[in-house]
């Protein structure tokens, strides 16, 4: 029927399936939308739409493809022989005070005379005041001249559908920078080391040592519970924070986003660096001095059994990361960062690197820390797939 | 059309034009119907109005984070039967005895047409959501311990409330029919204000008002007040008797509203 609408909905990013679009066949032909166009478009975001976030995305391919439509289902016939074909020419000049008098009216009161005229008008009229005709200054018909009224023959009373979605109310919602993090959550749900070797009330029953115990004791029941088992995967999350890394600061947010939302791990610590590690680490993106930790600390009291993901581009200054005295937010080293890196891979044998960038295609100034990096950590590119496959690494013993 | 089973809100319950409108279609569409809104916009209250102005019976299943779809289903109590069995009691025997029915098989063997509210369905497990695809789409379950199928002798109306804690799966969001509770206008607010605090004074309304929209539209404030933050701050001035040229000014007892210590902070500094 309108099954083009269906395409420019998906056209505009908006994941719109099969399933949904034979749904909202079936709620119109129940007559869901009540006859009414502000009931129409209702029912499609009631269906069609999934998120608050798209809704703005869902009004804009809403307005673009209905706002040309032609409504012709509810008028009379005749009454639009006569608007398509005018006996009369339009006139050159209207009578502008007569039309500006329309002005004042509302929209509810235009449709409602719209309705009576409906129910009134018998025949042709074309350069008036009062009936739908063309060339005049009622407020409906067309080819003529009202600051406010009804297009009949063009856009009409679907007014009101146009003024929802018109009035997009929904851009604040609007968040193109969602990705989907449930791919990555799902991803991490890989990282998992089963154990019940952990402290948790016995709650489990236990068929096995139930059937022992009560042979054991002469067929006389005896349940034994077990602790369940649960995850025991602690993570240490370094996050490259502000500079280049900036640009990607999307995807690096759906990956933070995602791990943090995981509660699956039995523990998470989460710190923060600025290109390369070195003699601190921070725990707020920000960066600030104050909230600062000594990285020497980490490695002493941040035992071996953690994985440990790194995030960043991997791509700064040589000296950066090369360099024996660099002075980075407030704190000067004597220690290079390369230095730092070596350390953590020493002390964690489950460690990985994820880069949201790729290398530069031409070796360069920038690509020469990348090698260095990707040299000294296995380094998986931040995607899902990549994400996958070095979780899968984080998980064996090497 | 459907004259005897159209939502049109309940006395303690105004529901917007369009909420009711999606009420309407999920039950004429016999889809579940998701809510999703800020905390404090009445996702719960929701269902147990459509129960009051329909007059179903209620049916409520609370998800926490160790909830599993199985538990919605039915429970096969395996240790009383065990120690039923050691002292011979009667009925050992009827496996079916020792079946019990979760909320979801609760309303689908009801008798008569039922409402089920899955309340908070994001607190669980992200797989949470596609393990009850076909339950929620054929309305029907098998027991393998009895090698029963519970089917649904009326479809319930279901009613499925998220605050977006995680993202739910796509397929399950296919057969939903969404509606997002939008925060009330200042005019709907006052109103919801009123139903609270008959007798709370105009200018004092005004000024709480200005104050919690002024608050509310601050970019950089983290978890935004909402309903319930109001009420309790307007409760807590009316205890502490604040007069009513402070409240917009100093915002007194600004920790009712805002709950982290950087909103408290930005809050500070903002003010003058």
């Amino acid at each position: 029927m309108f099954s083009s609408f269906f395409y420019l909905l998906r056209k505009r990013g908006l994941s719109v399936s099969f399933n949904e679009w034979m749904t909202l066949l079936e709620a119109l032909k129940k007559g869901l939308h009540h006859s009414s166009f502000t009931g129409f478009y209702y029912l499609c975001r009631a269906i069609l739409v999934k998120s608050e976030t798209d809704f703005d995305r869902f009004d804009g391919a809403f307005l673009e493809y209905f706002k040309d439509m032609e409504f012709t289902e509810e008028l009379p016939k005749e009454l639009l022989e006569w608007l398509e074909n005018p006996k009369d020419k339009p006139k050159d000049k209207f009578d502008m005070d007569r039309a500006n008098e329309n002005a004042y009216l509302s929209s509810e009161e235009i449709q409602k005379m719209l309705l009576e005229r409906l129910q009134e008008q018998k025949e042709e009229h074309n350069g008036g005041s009062y009936w739908v005709g063309t060339g005049g200054v009622s407020v409906f018909g067309n080819s003529g001249y009202s600051p406010k009224g009804i297009r009949v023959g063009g856009v009409s009373r679907y007014k009101t559908a146009f003024q929802v979605a018109g009035e997009r109310n929904f851009r604040d919602f609007r968040n193109d920078n969602t990705l989907d993090t449930r791919q990555f959550q799902m991803a991490f749900r890989q990282l998992r080391q089963f154990s019940s070797r952990i402290d948790a009330p016995k709650t489990e029953f236990d068929i096995d040592n139930t059937v022992q115990e009560t042979c054991n004791n002469a067929g006389k029941l005896k349940v034994v519970y077990q602790k369940p088992r649960k995850n025991t995967v602690k993570v240490l999350l370094l996050m490259d924070s502000g500079g280049s890394v900036e640009y990607y600061s999307r995807l690096c947010s759906a990956l933070f986003q995602s791990v943090s939302k995981s509660n699956h791990f039995k523990d998470l610590k989460v710190y923060y660096f600025h290109n390369s590690i070195y003699s601190k680490v921070y725990t707020e993106p920000s960066l600030r001095v104050k909230l600062a930790v000594d990285t020497n600390w980490i490695l002493q009291n941040i035992s071996s059994e953690y994985k440990v993901i790194i995030v960043g581009d991997a791509m700064m200054e040589p000296s950066e990361l090369l360099s024996s005295s660099y002075y980075s937010y407030g704190v000067r080293d004597s220690v290079p960062g390369i230095e730092w890196f070596q350390r953590f891979k020493q002390k964690y044998p489950h460690i990985i690197w994820l880069n949201p960038a790729k290398r530069p295609q031409w070796s360069s100034y920038w690509s020469h820390t990348y090698d260095v990096l990707a040299d000294l950590f296995a380094m998986y590119p931040l995607s899902v797939d990549g994400l996958q496959e070095g979780l899968k690494k984080l998980l064996v013993s090497k | 059309m459907y004259s005897e089973n159209t939502f049109q809100g309940s006395q303690n319950y105004v529901a917007s034009q369009e909420l009711m409108g999606a009420v309407n279609i999920a039950m004429a569409l016999q889809k579940p119907l998701l809510i999703k809104g800020e905390p404090g916009t009445g996702k719960t209250m929701l269902a147990e109005a459509i129960s009051q102005a329909l007059n179903k019976k209620l049916v409520i299943w609370n998800i926490k984070s160790t909830t599993k779809a199985q538990d919605g289903l039915y429970v096969y109590d395996v240790v009383q039967r065990l120690y039923d069995s050691q002292f011979g009691n009667q009925g050992v025997d009827d496996i079916a005895k020792y079946v019990k029915l979760g909320k979801l098989g609760e309303a689908f063997s009801s008798d008569e047409q039922v409402i089920l509210l899955i309340d908070e369905i994001d607190k669980a497990d992200l797989e949470f959501p596609n393990d009850l695809l076909w339950e929620l789409d054929k309305m029907e379950f098998y027991i393998p311990e009895t090698k029963q199928t519970i089917q649904a002798k009326h479809r319930p109306i279901v009613i499925i409330t998220s605050n977006a804690e995680k993202e739910l799966p796509d397929a399950f969001l296919r057969r939903c029919i969404f509606h997002y509770i939008a925060f009330p206008s200042q005019e709907l607010m006052e109103e919801i204000v009123n139903v609270h605090f008959p007798n709370l004074d105009t200018d004092m309304l005004k000024q709480v008002m200005e104050a919690f929209y002024w608050i509310r539209g601050l970019s950089s404030i983290q978890k935004k007040p909402s309903t319930s933050e109001v009420l309790d701050w307007i409760q807590a001035l009316q205890l502490g008797g604040v007069s009513q040229q402070k409240i917009k000014s100093e915002i007194p007892f600004a920790g009712v509203l805002l709950k982290k210590n950087e909103d408290l902070d930005t809050l500070e500094k903002y003010k003058r």
